[in-house]
């Protein structure tokens, strides 16, 4: 009878950049129970997810700011709990927290490994993803060609471009004995699917394995929004203790099928419904769900509830791999300028109603949002079409939000003046101001071909300890 | 309108979803509570309805995907963001609370399949 590595163990205690940071503690406490209680051989990892579209773009104006900066600004807050604790343990760890700078994140987890006592672990960094340099330059410029002519390329103060690269890197770091391995731009199941693929020994073409761990690590890539985190709903969807949610942890077969768990803790739910809803989160066509690894196919996906808090999913199938990689850039984009003010009590949405009139005439150069928060707000769309369409109201509190964008900051800033100046020339009892003038980043994808994008990793630290 | 034999409830007494964005494109999924809603999902929460109910955020296409063995299906909205994260002037630019605004569209349920209706029923 053929024997099979057991199941991997992959929890992820990091969503987005800005999620809690004390998550990681129970998913490595979780995931040392279970290596214990488990079968001989069986490995855990430990991932973050931390980059959102616009997430590196900032982390590369850090970094311009300073060279020793750039990576996820709270990676000391989301690793120095659990570091010494899952290095012990032998739980590895995958992260694109390295952002911008995975050489100066990798750097500071040698030190912290340091300061914590434990012996600093084989540190390894992915790296391909930033094609913001001469070498591809004039291929950006082609392939934008369409959505931007070509001067105006050479124009845009470009502020980052990279590409979302896959798991094959990751999967060589980890062969070559890599405890941590600091990514950047990656796409975020390739965190799953990298260690996979060295666990299990899977080819990069094993496309039906590799799309059943690319949907365990879409199931995983926002944390807790697979286990009760962006669920709750009184009255119709109920979530334990959502002050305490255990983040998830999958557990992925040889076959690449993977069972949703959760660390052990109170709060929050694996259900039917909380993995359903994360299966299909930022899914297009279902049969064609597109990653640098993979063409992973969900249409004839199913979900079983096996116990309390654990939900199967199976049916996953996989096609070959797209041959161009996505490539996002951004640039900068101009200021955006918000004020807001309240009016309350009798008549107070048609005062804030007057406020609005008013901003709009006297700022006739500006386009303006405006929103009635209270009335109308988030439902809304920019040119004020919803809004229009609503017959004024007798709402008693009332939040008058505007917004407007323009290249220049001195003409954004104008917004923000005449919000203030709303205290003295504007309706009754209008209170509250607040307003904020944003630096804005404005992003564009093109796509390049793999070969243009070449990835490696670099062991950095303790390969000799 | 109700009669004897159907009741008119908000889609989301039959289903729960969930709003994801990629630039300016919004996908919604709709989940039926119970396996047995799902035909109904299928008949009523078709693309036309759906634009409709988005008609004044002006998507310039929306397409359906259905995914009968989870009784769910998958709405995607192109240029429904105003540009999306970086670009719009919404608080909410990412259109998150979208799924809300789909979960508000009234639907028809006969009288046998009102048991497996969610939530308070004056909802």
């Amino acid at each position: 009878m053929p024997t099979h590595p057991p199941p991997l163990l992959i929890g992820c205690a990091a969503g987005f950049s800005g999620d809690r940071t004390d998550a990681a503690g129970p998913v490595v406490d979780t995931l040392i129970a279970r290596l214990s209680a488990g079968p001989a051989g069986q490995q855990a990892f430990l991932i973050f997810e931390t980059l959102a579209e616009r997430t590196l773009a900032l982390a590369q104006l850090r970094r311009r700011a300073d060279p020793d900066a750039g990576y996820e600004p709270l990676l000391d807050d989301m690793l120095r709990p659990v570091l010494a604790r899952a290095l012990v343990a032998g739980i590895r760890i995958v992260s694109n927290f390295g952002a911008a700078n995975p050489r100066a994140a990798a750097d500071h987890i040698a030190r912290m490994a340091r300061e914590l006592g434990v012996p600093v672990p084989r540190i390894a960094t992915v790296s391909g993803d930033d094609v913001s340099g001469p070498a591809q330059r004039d291929l950006l410029r082609e392939r934008l060609g369409a959505q931007m002519p070509l001067p105006e390329v050479d124009a845009l103060r470009v502020v980052s471009a990279n590409a979302y690269i896959g798991a094959e890197p990751i999967a060589a770091a980890l062969r070559d004995g890599a405890q941590v391995v600091v990514c950047g731009r990656v796409s975020d199941p390739s965190l799953a699917v990298g260690p996979a693929m060295a666990y299990f020994g899977w080819a990069a073409d094993d496309w039906d394995r590799l799309a059943r761990a690319t949907m365990a690590g879409h199931l995983l890539e926002c944390g807790a929004q697979v286990c009760g985190g962006y669920f709750a709903d009184p009255g119709y969807k109920e979530v334990p203790a959502p002050e305490s949610i255990g983040f998830p942890i999958a557990e992925i077969d040889h076959e690449g099928h993977c069972t949703v768990t959760k660390a052990d803790t109170p709060g929050g739910l694996v259900s039917l419904q909380t993995v359903k809803e994360q299966l299909l989160y930022e899914v297009h066509d279902p049969a064609a769900y597109l990653t640098p690894d993979v063409m992973a196919d969900i249409t004839e996906a199913q979900v079983e509830q096996l116990a309390p808090n654990r939900v199967r999913l199976t049916g996953v199938r996989g096609h070959p791999r797209p041959a161009d990689l996505k490539v996002n850039l951004c640039h900068e984009g101009g200021w955006l300028a918000e004020g807001e003010i309240s009016y309350a009590g009798p008549r107070a949405e048609a005062r804030a109603r007057l406020a609005a009139d008013t901003l709009r005439k006297r700022l006739p150069r500006l386009n303006l949002r405006v929103d009635l928060i209270g009335v109308l707000s988030v439902f809304g769309d920019d040119a004020g079409r919803t809004l229009a369409q609503l017959p004024p109201g007798d709402a008693r509190d009332v939040r008058l939000r505007v917004a407007a964008t323009h290249a220049e900051r001195a003409q954004a800033d104008r917004l923000t003046r005449e919000v203030m100046a709303l205290y003295t020339c504007g309706p009754a009892g209008g209170g509250g101001v607040r307003s904020a003038m944003t630096a804005r980043l404005n992003t564009i994808s093109c796509l390049l071909p793999r070969q243009a994008v070449p990835t490696r990793h670099e062991l950095l630290h303790g390969a000799t300890a | 309108m109700n009669t004897a034999d159907t009741l008119t409830v908000p889609l989301y007494r039959a289903a729960h979803g969930r709003t994801g964005d990629k630039g300016n494109r919004s996908n919604i999924s709709v989940i039926a509570w119970h396996p047995a809603l799902w035909p109904l999902l299928v008949e009523q929460v078709t693309p036309e309805a759906v634009a409709a109910r988005f008609a004044l955020r002006q998507p310039s296409r929306v397409q359906r995907h259905l995914l009968p063995r989870l009784a769910a299906m998958n709405f995607v909205l192109d240029e429904v963001l105003d540009g999306g994260v970086n670009d719009a002037l919404n608080l909410d630019a990412h259109g998150k609370s979208l799924s809300y605004l789909l979960l508000g569209l009234p639907i028809r349920v006969p009288a046998d399949l009102q048991q497996h209706l969610a939530g308070p029923a004056q909802d």
